[in-house]
C-alpha cells in the first residue's frame, strides 16, 4: 500500500466512523473477521494437520541446516566454448588447406590466430563465410606474420553465462534430490550466484562435496613414451601433463600424492553416461562405482580401448586421477568401473554426481552457514522463554498501572501476538531467531500506542471531561501521532527487508507485521471495547 | 496511577548546554575509538572468515583447544568462551580459507577431540568469503543511508508539508550520489562507499539547512547521534559488528524516531494552541506533557529487551545489548538533541 493510499484509507475510515463510531456494525464485523481469520491461520501451527495447512516456516537457524552461496565460474563456461570453437577452426582450416601458425586461447577469453600474410585474404574469406558470428577485434601485422584476435559476440557470452548458471542449478538440484533432502531451496541469486538452503541436513560435509564437485569425468591415456621423473623435474613434454592420484592410508589418515604423466587429449568424457551405480566388489569387499555408456559412448569406448590395447587408460575426475588400469581387452559392452579406495558413502555420492552429470562450470563456495539441530532447538527455547518472561512482565505492568484499561490493552497485546503468528503463516514467511527477537521487541513497543492514547485520555479527564468525551478526544488526537510514529518503524523494516539477507529479513518481516498489527489492535480493537462499555453498558467512570 | 504530574514543569531545554556537552563528549569518544580501532570490529559477516561454534561435553581448557587447532594449521585462529562458561561452549574464528574449508568442521572436530580428550559437538559453522563480506558491508551501509533518506522525506513531508521539496531533494541527492559512485568505480577507488555515504549524509544536513527543514534536521541529527554512540560503545567494548547489529541499528533508528515524532507532534500542537508562549516554553511544555508516555514506553521496551539479553541465548546477546543502548540513547536524544535543535535554529534565525 502506498503512503497516500494509507492516509486515504484512514480518511475513509474517519468518514465511515472509526473516529465517531456512530455506526459500529461494519468496523465491529470486520474486526471480528480479522480475528477469526488470524485464529484459523494460527491453528495449524498449534495443532498439526488442521486446515488451512499453513504452518509457520522455521528458518535454518531455528531448525538446523545448511545455507550455501555458490559462485559459478561462468568465465570457464565461455572458455570451454571458445576452446571447442578453436578446435573446429583448426579442423576446418586443415580441410580448406589454409595453413596457420598457431591458434591460441588467450586468458581474456579471446582467440588469437597466426597466419602468414600471403594467406590472409583466403583466411578472411573463409572466416567471413564459415565463422561470421565471431567478433573480429583487431589485427596486428609484423613482417609477414599476421595475428588476428577474435572473440565471441557479447550477446552470446551473456547467453552462455546464463545457460551455465541455469544448468548448474538444475544439476545441483538433481544431485540434492537424489541425496535425499526434504524441501531444499535452490535458486539463482544475482548474476552468477546460487543460493542453496538445505533444512535439517546433518551430513553437511557430504552434502557440500556433493554440491561443489564439478564432476568432469574424463578418460585419458597415460603417456608411457616419456619419463615421468624427467617430467617432474623439468617441464612435461608437449601434449602431456602431470596429474595426481590421492591415496589415503586408512589407518593413519595420511594422504599420499602419486604423480602420473597423462596425455592432455581427452579420449572420452563422462557426457555420454547413462547410469552410475554403487557396487561392492565381492572379492575384496571394496565399494566401486560402475558406469554405463549410451550407444555413442559405447562405440567410442570400444574404439578407444581397441586402439590402445596393453596401454594404461587413466580415469580422471576433476583433474584428479582415480585409477589407471591397463587395457586388457577391447571393451564393447559399454560398461566400466571406477575404483579408488572409496568408502561406501564416497562411492554412493560419486554415483549420484555422475548420474546427475557434470556442472557446466566449476562452482566455488562463497558463504556457508551451518547450524546444528541442537543449537536450533536451544535457540527456539531461549527465544520463546524470553518472549514469555518479557510478555508476562509487560502484561502485569499494564494491568497494575492502568487497571481496567490495562486489561483492555493486555487483550490487545495478546491479540497482537496472534496476529503476527497468523501473518507469518498466511504469508508463508520464515521465522528466524532475529524474527523471534522482533516479536519480543514488538511486545514492548506495541503497548506504546495504547500508552499514548491512555495518557491522552487521562489528560483529558484531568481537565474535567466526561469519560466518553475524554475517550473520543484521546483517540482522535492520538491517532495521527501513532500513525506517524509507526510509519517510521515501517520504513526501517522495509529497508531491512530490501537489503537484509536471510535471518535479518525474517526480523524485518516480523517487525513489519508487528507494527501493522499493533496499529490495528490499538486504534481499532481497543476503541471498540471502550465504546461498548461506555455506550452500550453505560459505564460512568473509566478505570484508567 | 501516575508517574509524573501533568502540570510538572521540569526545565529540560534549560539544560541543553549540559546535554550538548554530554552528547558531544560521547560522540567524540565514539569517533576516537572508531579511529583508533580503524573502524568497527567487523564480525565474519563483514570481514569474511570462518567461525565455528563447538560445545564440549566436559570442562575443557582453552589451551587444549588451541593446541588441537595448531595441529591442523589453524594455530592463528582466536578462541573465545561463548555464553555461560558452564556450558563449555567456544567460538573459534579463523581467516577465510575458501577452498580449504572442505571438510574443515570434521577436521576441527577430530583435532580438538584428540587434543582435549573431550567429545565435541560442532554446533554452528559460518564461512563468509571476502567478496561476500565486502558485498554485505556495502549493502549494510546503503541500507542505513536509504533508511535515513526515506525517513527524511517522510518527516519533511508530514511535518512541514513539503513533500515535493523533500522528494526533489532526495532525487537530487541520489542522482549526485550515483554519478560520484560511477566516477569512483571508473577511477577504481577501493572502499569508496563509506566516504560516499558520509558525504551524502553531510549533503543531506546541508540541504535541510538551506531548505529550512528544521524538524527533519532535528530528527536526523538525533538519529545520527544515536547510531554513532551505539556503534562507538560497540567499538569501545570491542564487540563484533555483525549483520544482526545492523538490524538492531535500524530498529534503534525506528525507535528513536518514534520518540522524537511524538515529542515533535506535541510541540506542533502546542505551538498552534499557545501562540503567545515562547518557543522555549512550548518545547518544554511538550516534553513534560509527553514525559509519562516516554518513560512508560521506554520502560516496557527495556523490560522485554533485557529479558532477551538475559535469557534469549548467546546468539541474540549482542543484538539485545545494542537495543538496550539504543533505547537509552534514543529516549535521551529525542528530549535533549532533537528538540533543542528546533530552539537553537530559531535563536540563530533571530540573530541573523
Amino acid at each position: 500500500m502506498t503512503l497516500q493510499a494509507f492516509f486515504y484509507f484512514f480518511n475513509v475510515a474517519d468518514i465511515l466512523g472509526i473516529r465517531e463510531l456512530k455506526n459500529i456494525s461494519w468496523v465491529l464485523l470486520s474486526s471480528f473477521a480479522v480475528i477469526v481469520m488470524a485464529i484459523v491461520y494460527v491453528l495449524p501451527t498449534v495443532i498439526p494437520d488442521t486446515w488451512p495447512h499453513k504452518k509457520i516456516n522455521l528458518g535454518l537457524d531455528l531448525q538446523g541446516g545448511m545455507h550455501l552461496v555458490l559462485e559459478v565460474d561462468t568465465d570457464k563456461a565461455v572458455e570451454s566454448t571458445l576452446e571447442r570453437i578453436s578446435h573446429e577452426i583448426r579442423g576446418d582450416l586443415k580441410k580448406e588447406h589454409i595453413r596457420h601458425r598457431g591458434i591460441n586461447l588467450l586468458k581474456n577469453l579471446r582467440l588469437s590466430i597466426k597466419i602468414n600474410a600471403d594467406n590472409l585474404d583466403k583466411f578472411t574469406g573463409f572466416m567471413n563465410s564459415d565463422y561470421r558470428d565471431l567478433r573480429f577485434l583487431s589485427k596486428s601485422v609484423s613482417n609477414d606474420l599476421c595475428t588476428v584476435f577474435l572473440a565471441l559476440p557479447e550477446a552470446e557470452v551473456k547467453e552462455i553465462k546464463k545457460m551455465a548458471v541455469d544448468q548448474a542449478v538444475e544439476t545441483i538440484r538433481s544431485r540434492i534430490d537424489e541425496f535425499g533432502v526434504s524441501e531444499p531451496d535452490i535458486r539463482i541469486q544475482g548474476e552468477n550466484r546460487i543460493l542453496v538452503q538445505l533444512p535439517g541436513i546433518k551430513k553437511t560435509e557430504r552434502a557440500k562435496d556433493l554440491i561443489g564437485k564439478t564432476a568432469l569425468l574424463e578418460f585419458k591415456l597415460v603417456d608411457e613414451t616419456h619419463d615421468l621423473d624427467a617430467a617432474l623435474k623439468g617441464t612435461p613434454p608437449p601434449g602431456s601433463q602431470i596429474l595426481y592420484q590421492f591415496i589415503e592410508n586408512p589407518d593413519t589418515g595420511q594422504v599420499v600424492k602419486k604423480p602420473f604423466l597423462i596425455k592432455k587429449r581427452t579420449a572420452l568424457t563422462g557426457a555420454t553416461l547413462t547410469d552410475a551405480r554403487l557396487q561392492i566388489d565381492p572379492q575384496y569387499n571394496e565399494p566401486y562405482v560402475s558406469i554405463k555408456f549410451d550407444k555413442k559412448g559405447t562405440r567410442d569406448f570400444s574404439r578407444v580401448t581397441g586402439a590402445n590395447l596393453k596401454k594404461r587408460l587413466a580415469i580422471v575426475l576433476d583433474n584428479k586421477v582415480y585409477s589407471a588400469p591397463v587395457i586388457q581387452d577391447k571393451i564393447t559392452g559399454g560398461e566400466a568401473r571406477i575404483t579408488g579406495n572409496f568408502t561406501t558413502d564416497e562411492a554412493h555420492d560419486l554415483a549420484i554426481i555422475l548420474r546427475a552429470g557434470a556442472l557446466p562450470a566449476p562452482v566455488r563456495i562463497l558463504e556457508e552457514r551451518t547450524v546444528g539441530p541442537s543449537l536450533g532447538t536451544d535457540s527456539i527455547n531461549n527465544g520463546i522463554l524470553a518472549m514469555y518472561v518479557g510478555g508476562i512482565f509487560v502484561l502485569l505492568f499494564m494491568l497494575i498501572y492502568y487497571k481496567g484499561a490495562g486489561l483492555v490493552a493486555d487483550f490487545a497485546l495478546v491479540l497482537n501476538i496472534i496476529l503476527i503468528a497468523a501473518g507469518l503463516a498466511a504469508f508463508q514467511a520464515t521465522l528466524t531467531l532475529p524474527g523471534i527477537a522482533g516479536i519480543v521487541l514488538t511486545i514492548g513497543m506495541a503497548v506504546d500506542a495504547n500508552v499514548i492514547v491512555f495518557e491522552r485520555i487521562k489528560e483529558e479527564l484531568s481537565i474535567g471531561r466526561t469519560p466518553r468525551g475524554a475517550m473520543d478526544a484521546g483517540y482522535n488526537s492520538a491517532a495521527l501521532t501513532i500513525l506517524d510514529a509507526n510509519v517510521t518503524t515501517l520504513i526501517a523494516a522495509f529497508v531491512l527487508f530490501q537489503f537484509g539477507a536471510g535471518p535479518v529479513k525474517g526480523f524485518a518481516v516480523t517487525l513489519g507485521i508487528g507494527v501493522v498489527a499493533s496499529l490495528f489492535t490499538s486504534l481499532i480493537v481497543t476503541r471498540q471495547i471502550f465504546d461498548y462499555f461506555l455506550k452500550n453498558r453505560s459505564v460512568k467512570t473509566l478505570s484508567i | 496511577m501516575q508517574l509524573i504530574k501533568y502540570d510538572s514543569n521540569i526545565n529540560f531545554i534549560g539544560k541543553r548546554k549540559i546535554a550538548f556537552f554530554l552528547s558531544v563528549a560521547f560522540m567524540v569518544v565514539s569517533m576516537a575509538s572508531l579511529v583508533i580501532h580503524g573502524g568497527p570490529k567487523y564480525g565474519i559477516d563483514f570481514a569474511g572468515g570462518t567461525l565455528i561454534q563447538v560445545k564440549f561435553m566436559a570442562k575443557t581448557s582453552m589451551d587444549g583447544i588451541k593446541g588441537g587447532l595448531a595441529t591442523i594449521g589453524l594455530g592463528k585462529s582466536t578462541v573465545q568462551v561463548f555464553g555461560d562458561p558452564k556450558e563449555n561452549e567456544y567460538l573459534i574464528r579463523a581467516d577465510a580459507l575458501d577452498t580449504a574449508t572442505e571438510g574443515l568442521s570434521l577436521k576441527v572436530k577430530k583435532a580438538v577431540e584428540l587434543s582435549t580428550g573431550n567429545d565435541a559437538d560442532i554446533r554452528r559453522v559460518e564461512m563468509v568469503g571476502p567478496k561476500v563480506g565486502s558485498d554485505l558491508r556495502e549493502k549494510a551501509l546503503f541500507s542505513m543511508f536509504f533508511a535515513l533518506l526515506f525517513i527524511a522525506i517522510y518527516i519533511s513531508g508530514r511535518f512541514e508539508m513539503k513533500w515535493l521539496l523533500s522528494l526533489g531533494m532526495a532525487a537530487a541527492l541520489l542522482s549526485a550520489l550515483f554519478f560520484v559512485w560511477k566516477i569512483c568505480i571508473f577511477f577504481n577507488f577501493e572502499n569508496s562507499i563509506p566516504v560516499l555515504i558520509c558525504v551524502a549524509l553531510i549533503g543531506t544536513l546541508v540541504f535541510f539547512w538551506f531548505l529550512k527543514l528544521k524538524y527533519a534536521m532535528g530528527a536526523i541529527a538525533a538519529i545520527i547521534h544515536d547510531v554513532v554512540i551505539t556503534v562507538g560503545i560497540f567499538s569501545v567494548l570491542e564487540l563484533d559488528f555483525t549483520l544482526s547489529i545492523i538490524a538492531a541499528l535500524l530498529t534503534i533508528i525506528g525507535y528513536s524516531l518514534n520518540d522524537t515524532i511524538i515529542v515533535f507532534d506535541r510541540i506542533r500542537e502546542n505551538l498552534r494552541k499557545h501562540q503567545n508562549n515562547s518557543l522555549e516554553k512550548n518545547i518544554n511544555k511538550s516534553i513534560n506533557e509527553t514525559l509519562n508516555r516516554t518513560i512508560l514506553t521506554s520502560f516496557t521496551t527495556l523490560v522485554v529487551v533485557v529479558s532477551l539479553f538475559v535469557i534469549g541465548g548467546s546468539i541474540i546477546h549482542d543484538f539485545a545489548f545494542a537495543m538496550i543502548i539504543g533505547i537509552f540513547v534514543g529516549t535521551y536524544s529525542s528530549i535533549f538533541v532533537a528538540s533543542p535543535i528546533l530552539l537553537v535554529w530559531d535563536l540563530f534565525e533571530k540573530q541573523v
